[in-house]
């Protein structure tokens, strides 16, 4: 991969809790068009990372950059505005509201005009419309009713729409925070499914999360997190669900970046 | 130690394998065979208001047949739309709190003070009727204004703030207006305005006064910001789930500050309309609205929970108590029975909102 660019990449991120070291001099580096799974222990500071990634967390120290170009996220929404999507594991959609409101919360489009500018009416047409374009782009259009309540929705479609909300605006980079945690296997298969999709739409993706196999089966490259840092980069083709378990408890040790 | 690595067909687990080779897409609307009892469920859960509206054509009918066609007459119903004016007014402000998961105990206290201001403005310090009635508006407003600092900045919890503030507005209204009222000719002598929701007009047989036509007029704009603006989702979307809408980019404090001074400043065309109404100026007037709009909003279908309800609801809820309350009273029952029977329907209401509220019937 050397030579490209990460679409995203930190160096040296420190985050301390009082006394508590969060971030330890943390790395982490994503590429165009892939999968990038980040696997760690509970309490290895993964979680962090992605916060401080996504602008929910200020790092005390270190540098993010989008492009190459260094980036202060002050709250997730000047991470969203620069393109940085995350899905949450509580996916952050209002239940009784519709699968088209939803999509468009916090960025309702108004209609043209008077009726938008004094009125503030709302486009509901259009809103729907891209709505849905969007769901069929992603494979999800057979909801037949767009403004049907999410609350009516299985967990898989829940999940579904809170991942076509970040892929429509999107535009640099998804995370994806324990996706199928909640899900059943045969949803599980089909965020799967979607998790590639989006990849082969050129969106890059980060996935957190502890399943392994669902971790080694969609992820292009690894990033193991241990004691607050990137323990190591390993990939699915050469390495093992062991080697990787290995890794994150520190069974063994990898000098940081070998894989 | 090295396990093969799962990729592909071939590894998955049979069970996994059934579920891949299976039909269907992440998200599927799955429209199967359902019951009558199923089909009920949903309708009515689609449809928050359909449960109110049924219960009004239903005891309308059942007047009808009580107390004969006296009840039906377009005069006794224009009254029945003139008796809930004042509370289905609050009501507006009440469905605003309730719909962000809060409720206010103070719109009664909001609206007397708000009464009470407009009325010493104009009769005792001689201001313009119409500065006297924009001060008190924005008396109405400032008191949203710190309910919803209470609430937003404070961190209380909207039943203590406004349990709270009930009683200090009562006591300020109690103090700027010397416990006393002002008469309704000192009104009409010197600021006409302050009655013009009690002007009246006829139509069809019927009385309708310019109060009830703005309180119409209020629900229709209520509702137009609450359906066609990014606001009024944004409203919905915090009482549905706050840290759902906090992620999504909504701020929170900022939508429930905008709703509490909104109430206020209804509550406070709530007073407006409540002079028009009785004429006067009274510190001791609307001392049960609290809890009188309270009733309109959920026998209107609204939950107590939050975002979701509607604010047509609240204006049926309104119309059912006063249905009830005129109906009872010309069938020559006695008041007690009124209460009695307002008690029940509420109980009635909350029960079914639980029943639909329920995503699965």
């Amino acid at each position: 991969m050397t030579g490209v660019t990460p679409i995203l990449e930190a160096n040296g991120l420190i985050k301390r809790y009082g006394r508590v070291t969060a971030l330890d001099r943390a790395d982490f580096d994503l590429y165009p068009g892939e999968v990038l799974a980040v696997i760690g222990d509970n309490g290895a500071g993964k979680s962090t990372l992605i916060k401080a990634l996504s602008g929910a967390v200020m790092p005390d120290q270190g540098v993010i950059r989008l492009h190459g170009r260094p980036v202060r996220f002050g709250n997730p929404m000047e991470a969203r505005a620069a393109g940085i999507e995350t899905v949450y594991q509580t996916l952050a959609v209002s239940p009784a509201l519709g699968i088209a409101d939803n999509l468009f919360l916090g960025r309702e489009i108004r209609k043209p005009g008077i009726l938008g500018s004094v009125f503030r009416m709302l486009d509901k047409a259009e809103m729907q419309r891209q709505a849905r374009r969007e769901l069929s782009e992603l494979g999800l259009l057979t909801i037949q009713n767009i403004n049907q309540a999410v609350e009516t929705l299985s967990g898989g479609q829940r999940q579904g729409v809170a991942v076509a909300r970040s892929a429509a605006f999107g535009s640099q980079v998804v995370i994806l925070d324990e996706p199928t945690a909640a899900l059943g296997v045969k949803e599980s298969r089909r965020v799967l499914n979607l998790i590639r999709q989006l990849r082969d739409q050129g969106l890059p993706i980060v996935l957190i999360s502890h399943n392994m196999p669902h971790v080694f089966e969609v992820a292009d490259r690894i990033h193991v997190h241990r004691l607050g840092r990137r323990a190591a980069v390993i990939r699915p083709d050469t390495h093992s669900m062991s080697d990787a378990v290995a890794i994150m408890t520190g069974a063994t040790e990898v000098e940081p970046g070998v894989a | 130690m090295t396990q093969p690595k799962p990729s592909g067909p071939h590894d998955l687990t049979a069970h996994e394998h059934a579920a891949e080779t299976s039909v269907g897409q992440v998200a599927r609307f799955e429209e199967e065979a359902l019951s009558l009892g199923r089909r009920i469920h949903r309708f009515f859960h689609a449809n928050p208001t359909a449960a109110p509206a049924l219960v009004l054509v239903v005891s309308v009918l059942a007047f009808v047949v009580l107390v004969g066609e006296r009840f039906l007459a377009p005069f006794n119903l224009s009254l029945v739309l003139q008796q809930v004016t004042i509370i289905g007014t609050l009501g507006i402000a009440q469905t605003l709190i309730i719909l962000t998961m809060g409720i206010d105990l103070s719109v009664g206290a909001i609206m007397v003070l708000s009464s009470v201001v407009m009325g010493r403005m104009a009769v005792d310090y001689g201001l313009p009727p119409s500065l006297a009635l924009a001060v008190g508006l924005a008396t109405g407003a400032i008191c949203g204004l710190i309910n919803g600092g209470l609430v937003t900045r404070l961190k209380l919890p909207p039943f203590i703030a406004t349990l709270g503030t009930w009683n200090v507005f009562f006591a300020l209204n109690l103090w700027y207006s010397k416990s006393e009222a002002i008469r309704s000719q000192e009104i009409a002598a010197t600021a006409p305005l302050l009655q013009w929701g009690g002007t009246a007009f006829e139509l069809f047989g019927a009385r309708f006064t310019y109060g009830s036509i703005l309180m119409l007029a209020l629900f229709c704009g209520v509702w137009y910001a609450l359906n066609w603006t990014a606001w009024g989702r944004h409203v919905y979307a915090t009482g549905d789930d706050k840290d759902a809408a906090e992620l999504a980019g909504i701020r929170t404090r900022r939508v429930l500050l905008s709703v509490y001074i909104v109430a206020g400043l209804i509550c406070a065309i709530a007073a407006w309309l409540l002079i028009g109404r009785t004429g006067s100026v009274s510190p001791q007037a609307g001392f049960t609205a609290n809890l009188d709009s309270i009733t309109a909003v959920v026998i209107g279908g609204t939950s107590l929970f939050g975002g979701r309800g509607s604010i047509f609801g609240t204006l049926i809820g309104a119309l059912i108590v006063g249905v009830f309350r005129n109906g009872l009273a010309l069938a020559g029952v006695d008041v007690l029975w009124q209460e009695f029977t307002v008690g029940m329907l509420i109980i009635v209401a909350v029960t079914t909102d639980q029943w639909i509220r329920r995503v699965a019937a």
